[in-house]
């Protein structure tokens, strides 16, 4: 029999369902791989028994026949959904010991569908990174090694990289990511899963943690595409409480999965054909058109002119909220506070955030700070706006002869840890592909499409229409039917 | 009336003032989250998670302020902008939990309007003077500091956190204390009228930032400073006075007038610089990415404009034109909201024409304002109702009451809250016309008093007045006075 922990999120609904296994012997099965798998770091915080609980409540359910759509199912939730009475930290010191006494909306609706919770996953300090290596709490370590024998530790990809090292490593069957930059699709590449950022204001934002308001959404991280729909069918939703959330009904994205693509048409960006990107990534590209083609779509190429000025005008518009959005973190209400003796407000201020933030954070404030402040706004913030609906109608013009857009995920497979933390641009880089599409708003998805030379997973980027989640969960169906990916980490921790 | 000028050693200068009214927004609930706004409250017992920047909270518009910045707008004859947007406004205090202040920097609910404004005129003959609104925006309130409450620290009360305020913001066109006086005046008892705003300045619902500058009459504007929170009409009549007199001093001494904040100290009577220019705050106004532009449409505006009761200006009209009041009458009567709402609902009980409509108005301004001066009353705690006061008044008219009785009756009235019809009753202060009864008197006084008579028939004709009254006497001043007149003359022939 496989063991509980290969099993993904819809084998283990459906398993409960049938009685071929108890919710709390799934359960207990990913509690023990979570504390086997403490090498990794990727949890901040364990929770068993919230796991365990939820477990029980999905067998009683199942009793009574009343099972929900994610009875049995148990999940690990990023550290930067506030969860009730668990320690939410954004992986920053600043909030170590904060315990919030609310549910982000998101992880608040995959409870009430049934899951449960096996721990707040590690990520980049308020999601600020692209390697984890930024965590207040350590970083998190790829369950991925290259082939070449050495034991060098990898980058789980960021921020959500202990989301991605925990469904790689089977710690937890599925988990929750945000993405604000690339922050779900560059892990899920790196490290050979699916992840699905849907399109702006499909998830509420109520409860995560902010780090840019206008980019940063919530999505699914897990083993295949059924699940990522199965997941996001549970997160999604309007919510009265956050005013940029989508008034529309949740489409049944599972139910609606096909991976017969006739009549589609792929559009391939001919701009995200940039100098320096690894052969092995063009090749993982080819290979994803000839299996769309091979699917029934029509591949087109297409423009997105204002490509390159993407990661521009992210780092300007992104460091801008989060240097407002993190204002709050003073010491004075909640989280660290480190008062010097005889020291003003304003010293509380600085000795308070300077202890509790570590350096990207600081770089990013600073950014922000800098293009929003008199005499700069205009030519950096003010145009950083302008470019971004620029990006964006770069889209629309492309959806007028396309109906997706296929392009790698990340630029390179997953990098060794300190291999890029002593250079911002080059980590900053890392999202390249991934940033326009957060700018228009845009589902995205990233999955898994082959190896490199040194055995490390390469993911290809789907992206559709807003609101158009279908179309980019069916071509990702029909990547994953063509590549048969079942590759997986071999356990060393 | 004429010109406003300070005397300087060099000759006259002109004063110059512009003033930002905050007024606080009357809702149940704040700007931006459903805590409640009741002022006096324990602290921090008034504070949402959103009102404490709790990590991941986020602002959700209430309507109701919006409808009630909209209905003051439109009170003020101002352009609504249908399109309106919020921008965050940073600084750190520690009365300020995000860190920023939600506002509306660059795209405000409400345009250019415009306030008429009574002035005293020479010779009593009154000019009126308009002074032009720049705008009207919507913005949250910060908290309140507690220096006060623990040896070494400070505490913070946030009940007034997120609480929704207007910015009223007048063009510079105020030339005297008096005019700004008579603007706060005035524009207090239009949002008391409209109810957005309570317009109690002594607990800080209004309130307002007093912009002085001078210059030699017919020059160019002058520098200006600005002198912050000033919470009295009396308070910003002073400010403008001292810094208007306090800045000539300065230029007539050679030095230069430093754009400024500065804060009024009433125990004084004096400001001072708070910070200059050079200290000012960026405040890095950038546009909320928590919230969507507000976008108003036509039925709503519409459907605020069709709330708002008659306005001071066509109240005072209408008294004047149509119930042919006093034009000293009719502004009396509708200067305050309380008082227009009393002798709105007099006229109502009363049913009258307009004579009722002129005796009610000398009634109320005489007799009741006499009243309720004495007993340190308002209007709204009047311990006679409008109900009983047209009673009375009917009383009066019928013949039921003289003139002294009535007053008698008032007196009662004020003491015990009973309905003059009872107090007539009861009492026996009907006036009387009973002949038979009057002539038997002015037989009694004439026998008494035979000298006097011999005097009237002599031809000293003013001593009819003495028999009108010891007749009037006797009567315990029930005699109907025309009556008493006529048997008088008769009698003494």
């Amino acid at each position: 029999m496989t063991a509980l922990t290969d099993l993904g999120i819809a084998a283990l609904r459906d398993g409960v369902k049938d009685g071929a296994f108890s919710a709390r012997e799934v359960a207990t099965a990913f509690n023990a791989s979570v504390e086997k798998g403490r090498a990794l770091n990727a949890f901040i915080v364990e929770t068993p028994d919230l796991a365990l609980a939820a477990a029980d409540a999905a067998d009683a359910a199942r009793a009574s026949g009343d099972l929900k759509p994610l009875s049995g199912v148990p999940l690990g939730i990023k550290d930067l959904f506030c969860t009730k009475g668990v320690q939410t930290t954004a992986a920053s010191r600043i909030l170590e010991g904060f315990e919030p006494v609310y549910e982000s909306t998101v992880s608040g609706k995959l409870f009430a569908a049934g899951a449960g919770m096996l721990g707040k996953l590690n990520m980049d300090e308020f999601a600020m990174g692209s390697s984890n290596e930024t965590s207040g709490f350590g970083n998190v370590i790829s369950p991925w090694r290259r082939s070449d024998g050495g034991n060098a530790a990898l980058a789980p990809g960021g921020s959500s990289g202990g989301s991605s090292t925990a469904v790689s490593a089977r710690l937890c069957p599925g988990a929750t990511g945000t993405d604000t930059g690339g922050s779900i699709r560059q892990p899920a590449a790196f490290t050979g899963i699916s992840g699905i950022k849907p399109t702006y204001g499909r998830c509420s934002r109520f409860g995560i943690v902010a780090f840019a308001s206008s980019l940063d959404q919530a999505g699914p991280m897990a083993r295949d595409v059924r699940d990522c729909a199965i997941l996001l069918e549970a997160m999604a939703g309007f919510d009265v409480r956050d005013s940029t959330s989508l008034d529309l009904p949740v489409p049944k994205w599972e139910a609606g999965l096909s991976a017969d693509l006739k009549g589609k048409r792929v559009g391939i960006p001919k701009e995200y054909r940039i100098d320096g990107v690894p052969a092995e990534i063009d090749a993982v590209w080819e290979q994803g058109i000839a299996w769309l083609r091979d699917a029934g779509a029509e591949i087109v190429e297409v423009s997105l002119p204002h490509t390159k000025y993407a990661l521009p005008t992210y780092y300007i518009i992104a460091p801008a909220e989060a240097s407002s959005n993190l204002a709050r973190y003073d010491g004075v209400r909640y989280g660290l506070r480190v008062a010097p003796e005889q020291g003003s407000l304003a010293d509380m201020y600085e000795a308070t955030r300077a202890a509790g933030f570590g350096a990207e954070v600081k770089r990013r404030i600073m950014i922000g700070t800098y293009v929003l402040s008199a005499g700069f706004y205009d030519a950096y913030f003010n145009q950083a706006q302008k470019v971004r609906a620029l990006i964006a109608r770069d889209f629309e013009r492309a959806w007028a002869s396309c109906d997706l857009l296929l392009t790698p995920t990340a630029p390179s497979a997953a990098f060794g840890l300190g291999e890029k933390s002593d250079d911002p641009i080059a980590m900053y880089l890392n999202d390249v592909f991934a940033v326009p599409a957060s700018l228009a708003g845009l589902p995205a998805m990233s999955v898994p499409a082959g190896l490199d030379g040194q055995g490390l997973p390469l993911g290809l980027q789907i992206i559709s229409r807003a609101l158009d989640e279908q179309t980019v969960l069916n071509a990702g169906l029909a990547i994953e039917q063509r590549a048969g990916f079942t590759h997986r980490p071999e356990a060393w921790w | 009336m004429s010109d406003y000028r300070i005397q300087g050693a060099t000759g006259e200068w002109e004063v110059v003032i512009g003033l930002e009214v905050h007024a606080q927004v009357v809702s149940e609930a704040k700007l931006f989250s459903g805590a409640a706004t009741a002022f006096g409250a324990e602290p921090n017992t008034q504070v949402s998670l959103v009102d404490a920047a709790m990590p991941g909270m986020l602002p959700t518009p209430n309507v109701e302020c919006i409808r009630q910045a909209v209905r003051t707008g439109l009170a003020i004859d101002a352009k609504i902008n249908q399109w309106s947007r919020f921008d965050r406004k940073n600084y750190f205090y520690a009365d300020l939990p995000q860190g920023y202040q939600i506002s509306q920097l660059y795209h405000p609910l409400v345009g250019e309007g415009q306030i008429t404004v009574d002035l005293p005129g020479e010779n009593g003959a009154g000019a009126t003077k308009t002074i032009g609104i720049e705008r009207i925006h919507v913005e949250q309130d910060a908290g309140k500091l507690m220096h006060d409450q623990h040896p070494s620290f400070s505490y913070v009360d946030l009940n007034r956190s997120g609480v929704a305020l207007m910015e009223i913001v007048s063009r510079p066109d105020m030339r005297s204390p008096e005019e700004a006086g008579a603007y706060v005046r005035k524009l207090r008892a239009i949002l008391r009228y409209v109810g957005s705003c309570d317009g109690n300045m002594e607990q800080g619902s209004m309130r307002a930032d007093v912009n002085v500058s001078v210059r030699k009459p017919g020059e160019a504007f002058g520098t200006r400073t600005e002198t912050k929170n000033v919470n009295s009409v009396r308070f910003i009549m002073a400010v403008i006075e001292h810094e208007a007199r306090r800045q000539v001093e300065v230029i007539e001494d050679g030095g230069v007038v430093v754009q400024e904040t500065r804060l009024y100290d009433p125990d004084r009577n004096e400001t001072r610089s708070l910070r200059s220019k050079e200290d000012a705050h960026d405040y890095r106004y950038f546009p909320d990415p928590d919230l969507l532009p507000l976008e108003l449409s036509d039925a709503f505006v519409e459907d605020c404009r069709a709330s708002l009761p008659e306005l001071p200006d066509a109240k005072r009209s209408r008294y004047e034109g149509e119930l042919g009041l006093s034009a000293y009458n009719a502004d009396v009567l509708t200067a305050e909201v309380e008082t227009a709402r009393w002798f709105e609902a007099l006229l109502a009980a009363g049913k009258g024409d307009a004579a009722f409509a002129q005796r009610a108005s000398n009634w109320v301004i005489s007799d009741l304002f006499g009243a309720l001066n004495k007993l340190g009353k308002g209007i709204e705690d009047s311990p006679v109702t409008p109900a009983q006061a047209s009673s009375l008044l009917g009383l009066v008219a019928d013949g039921t009451l003289s003139g002294t009785l009535a007053k008698q009756v008032f007196e009662i009235m004020l003491e015990t809250g009973e309905d003059p019809d009872k107090i007539v009753e009861e009492r026996g202060l009907k006036q009387t016309s009973d002949t038979g009864a009057i002539e038997a008197v002015i037989a009694e006084i004439m026998a008494a008093n035979a000298d006097k008579v011999a005097e009237y028939r002599a031809g000293k004709d003013k001593l009819f007045g003495f028999f009108v009254g010891q007749t009037m006497k006797a009567m315990a001043g029930k005699a109907n006075p025309g009556v008493v007149n006529e048997l008088l003359k008769k009698a003494l022939g």
